[in-house]
Formats: C-alpha cells, structure tokens, sequence
C-alpha cells in the first residue's frame, strides 16, 4: 500500500518537475517567436501595401495618354519626392547633428524637384490645346 | 489621436498621387491632375510637420526656401527643347536626397522608430541599404545621362573590354557588402557601399549610347520611384512605399515601351554599344546611287497642290528649334486647303513624348497630332510626307532587311506617301549607323540644309 502510494508520489514530482520544464519551454519558444513575429508582421503588412500599390500604378499608367509622357515623367519626378518627409522627419526629430544637416540637404533636393517638378509639368500642360481653342 | 490623424492624412496624399497620374489618360484632365499632386505633396508636408515632438522649424524653412527658389526659377526658365536633360537632373537630386535620408537613418535611427544606434532592427537595416543602393546608382546614373544629353560628355557609348564583367564583380561585392552591413551596421561599410553604388551607376550608364536615352531615362525614373519605395520601407512610411511604387511602376511601363519601339530587348539596351561599330558596313554599303535634291521652292509647290500633308518630325527639329516655323507652314498649308496632320513615333526624341510637348509649345493642337498605330495607315492616302529632323523611325529596311540592325522596329510608312520631302543636314546615316534606302526612292526630294532654315524658306515661298 505504502509502497503505491510512494510511486504515486513519485509520478507527481516527476509531473510537476515535467510542467515546470514546459512552462519554462514555453516562456522560451515565446520569447523566441516576439522577434520574429516584431520583423516579419510589419514587414509582410509594408509589402502587401507596396505589391498593390505597384499594381495601382501599372493600370493606372497603362491609361495615360502616349501624348502626355513628358508630363507623366515630371509629375512621377515631383511624387517621388515624398522622400522629403524622411529629411523632414530627420531635421525635425534627430538630436544628432550629423543626421539633422543629412535631413537638411535632402530636404533641400527634394524640394528643388518638389517646386521644380510641379511647376514644369504645369508649364507642359497649359500648353496641350484643342483645335480651335 | 495625433498619429492617426498623421496616417490619416498620408492616406488622403497617397490618393492624391494616384489621381495625379490618372489625370494624365486625357489633356483635357491633366491639369486637374497635377493639382492633385500638388495637394498630395502639401498634405504630406504638414502633417509630417504637425507631427508631435517635430522641431527645427527654422531649418525646415531655409532648405525649402532655398530649394523651392532654385526649382521655381529651373522650371520657368527651362527651354522645352532640354526638357530630357532637365528630368535627368531632377532624378538625380530624389536619388541623392535618398542616399541623405538613409544615411540620416543610420546616425539617428531613434528618430524614424527602427531602433538605436548600434542596435538598429535588422530588418530595417537591410531595407536601409536597398534604398541607400539604388538611390546612389539613380544619381550617378542620372547625372550621366544628364552629361550625355546637355552634351557635356560626348553621347557616343563609351565601351571598354571586359566592361560587364566588371560590372557583374561590383554588384556581387555590393552584395556580400550589404550582408557584412546589416550583421555589423559598421557606418565606414554603409560609406563604401554608396561609394561602390555610385560606381556602378555610373558604369552601367557610360556605355549606353545617346539616341538610346529615352529607355534610360525612363528607367532611372524607375529607379528613383524603388529609391523612395526603399526609404519608405526603411523609416515604415506607408505614403512613401505607395508613391514610390507607382513611381517605379510608370517608370517601368516607359521603358517597356520605348524598347518595344526600337524592337530591343531591355537586356540589350543596357549592355550598349549600340550605334556605334556598324556603322562603317553600312555606310560602305550604300554606293553611289542617285538623290533627287530640290529647293524650299519646290516643296512649297509640292505642299500647296496637295490635299493631305503629314509631317513627320523627330529629335533633329528639337536641335534646330524649328517648331514653331513648322507650325507656321502648317498654318499657310491649312489656308490653302490642305489637310495637315503629325505622326509621332514612339521614340522619336530623347525622351517619352518629347515630340509631343514641343509642338504643343509651338500651339500645335493637340488632336492633330497622332501616334504611329493611330496614322500609319493614312500614309497611303497622303500626298506628302514632310519628314523633319527624323530617319531611322522611316526607314524601310526595318521591315525588309533582315540583316540590318534596326530590322522588326516598327515605322512610319511614310513611303507609302505620293512624295517623300526629307529634311536633312546632308546624307549621312541615322544613330543606328544605318542607310535610309528611302533617299533613293523615285517618290524622294531631298531637302539638303538646316530643318528651322529651310522650313523658313518654305515659308516664305508658301506666302508668295
């Protein structure tokens, strides 16, 4: 009787210790998985947005007008400049000096396409004219 | 609440630029379209300056100021004509500001959330230096083609013997590179890398010849879309993934067009060499056959009995300004009863749509000016051909000649019109090195002399 009840002990230790080790395996896997989890969600949701993003452009470019090139590829320079909010966010947030005067320049390029860029394709535009107009 | 409404507005900015692009399927709302851009970039603009914690508002002010002047002043004084050179310049200011904002990535990371410095986010990192690559081969590719097409570097291709190998070296070292970056984030490797990118860039430019600049343009503003894409996905900017992307997607689509107007693979394009070496088989090909030469008074004759006129113009009547006076000749021609119309090849010009813009400036309508699907078949029934500043995009031997290197491109029949009137400094051969057959043809008049001055004679023989 004694001798069952010991070996019942026994399993119960072994069982508890056994639980112990799945928990603490389980903090671990968990741990683990954070990271990747952290850099593969964010990115996976980036290039969703971009892949359609890239299909958004192909039809809609495939609709401009062989006529208006030109413009398209003032108007895409000036969108492409976007990339000044990254200068911006680089002068306005840094603390490091070298980041800020990186952040200062490029917002300074971006913003000779961005005024230069707008206003060419302004320029092209108001001169396509219909007969008799 | 402040970051939703920033995301918010990015959101409505990202819309804006893809309405900008659908504006230009039709002149008539292109110019909404640019509108919207321009909303798109002011939206972006203040909502990243109404972010919370932002500063530096003074500094902000004088880099705009400073650019936005100098881009005010480009924009206005720019002469249509160098239209191509100006938008090589323009990509290559997004790719550097790329290379700057990557590099601001590095020294400042905690500012754009990636982490901080020593301890930036892998991911990250490898999305750093994607951005940081292509927009460094973006500027100092851009900045080659802008020196070939200003005509400051010589638009020959410039080849040397294992040129490709070296290029194929410099890009699998990019590579292992960009790996050694990311483990170490070693800011002298993130330094040598856009050294090496710069290098590359300028490389995979030098041997592409100058006619072949359309496709190059084309792709580098491709390139500076990924550029923006690549810093987009860097600092997790949604707008900046989304406007690069439809960047990098026209860009592409442009390319691919004006390759399939040449009939050349991308592949080819960028290997180069083209229009150089064969020159001399053909050339020596050619003979001595006889040209029908005539005078500006002859063509006017020609012009005014006819009742259907197309004029063909190509990159030669940008060079020689003449756009205007040609508008004038069509304006005479209409008064005499003579139905005017343009044909526009794909790659005439050195850049997409070139031709297009410069007749608009000259006040040609635009309904009548066509592509080459739209009036090829009108060629038939047309009793002149007035080709300007144009021939390779003429030539026949595209469709008869298989051994000649411009065989399958498509072409303007312009030698199914009655009379061909060729405009032509002298007999010399196209960019592609080869002899146009049509020179020869009975139905040819050749018109030796410059394409504004002899268009001027033509004028003035049209007013008598």
């Amino acid at each position: 009787m004694s001798d069952i009840a010991q070996r019942a002990g026994e399993i119960a230790r072994e069982a508890a210790a056994l639980a112990e080790r799945a928990h603490a395996l389980s903090i671990k896997a968990a741990a683990a998985a954070q990271p990747v989890a952290e850099v593969a969600e964010p990115f996976l949701f980036l290039l969703t947005i971009f892949l359609l993003a890239c299909f958004v452009g192909y039809y809609v470019v495939w609709n401009v007008t062989p006529a208006l090139h030109s413009p398209l590829m003032g108007v895409t320079n000036a969108i492409s400049s976007v990339i000044v909010v990254g200068g911006l966010l680089a002068v306005g947030l840094a603390e490091d000096t070298i980041a800020r005067v990186f952040g200062f320049l490029a917002v300074l390029l971006a913003s000779v396409n961005i005024f230069g860029g707008f206003l060419v394709t302004h320029r092209m535009l108001s001169m396509f004219r219909k007969k008799g107009s | 609440m402040g970051a939703a409404v920033t995301t918010l507005a990015y959101l409505v900015a990202s819309v804006c630029f893809i309405l900008a692009l659908r504006g230009l399927s039709h002149p008539e709302t292109s110019r909404a379209g640019v509108v919207y851009g321009m909303v798109g970039m002011g939206l972006a603009v203040l909502a990243t300056l109404a972010r919370p914690g932002m500063g530096g508002y003074a500094w902000i002010l004088l880099a705009v100021v400073i650019g936005g002047t100098i881009g005010t002043i480009i924009a206005r004084r720019i002469q249509m004509t160098a239209l191509p050179q100006l938008v090589a310049a323009f990509h290559s200011l997004v790719g550097m500001a790329a290379v700057f904002v990557a590099a601001a990535a590095l020294y400042s990371p905690q500012s754009f959330g990636i982490g901080t410095v020593g301890a930036i986010k892998t991911a990250s990192l490898i999305e750093m230096s994607l951005g940081l690559v292509i927009g460094a081969i973006t500027f100092s590719g851009s900045v080659i083609a802008f020196a070939k097409l200003q005509g400051v570097m010589s638009g020959a291709p410039i080849t040397f013997p294992q040129q490709h190998m070296l290029n194929l070296v410099l890009a699998i070292v990019i590579l292992l590179l960009t790996i050694i970056f990311v483990a170490t984030e070693s800011h002298a490797l993130f330094w040598l890398l856009a050294i090496l990118a710069f290098a590359i860039g300028f490389l995979i430019i030098i041997p592409i010849g100058g006619a072949d600049m359309p496709v190059v343009i084309s792709m580098l503003n491709s390139y500076s879309g990924w550029a923006a894409a690549g810093i987009g996905f860097t600092v997790g900017n949604l707008m900046l993934i989304i406007a690069g992307a439809l960047v990098g997607a026209a860009g592409a689509i442009l390319s691919y067009i004006m390759c399939k107007g040449m009939n050349r693979s991308i592949i080819n394009v960028l290997l180069g060499g083209f229009g150089g070496e064969t020159a001399g088989a053909a050339a020596a090909a050619g003979g001595e056959r006889s040209v029908r030469a005539g005078a500006a008074e002859d063509a006017a004759f020609i012009m005014k009995n006819a009742s259907k006129v197309i004029v063909v113009p190509g990159y030669g009547m940008a060079v020689a300004q003449a756009q205007h006076t040609l508008r004038e000749m069509a304006d005479l021609l209409k008064k005499e009863g003579v139905e005017v119309k343009y044909a526009i090849h794909p790659v005439a010009g050195r850049m997409p749509g070139h031709m297009n813009v410069l007749l608009a400036e000259a006040n040609v309508p635009y309904d009548e000016v066509f592509e080459l699907e739209e009036i090829n078949n009108d060629f038939a029934t047309a009793d002149v051909a007035y080709v300007i500043g144009a021939n390779d995009v003429t030539n026949p031997a595209a469709k008869t000649d298989p051994a000649s290197p411009i065989y399958g491109m498509p072409i303007l029949e312009v030698d199914k019109a009655k009379t061909v009137l060729f405009v032509k400094r002298s007999m010399g051969s196209g960019y592609a090195g080869v002899d146009n057959e049509l020179f020869f043809r009975p139905n040819t008049m050749m018109l030796f002399g410059d394409a504004k001055k002899m268009t001027e004679e033509i004028v003035q023989a049209l007013g008598h």
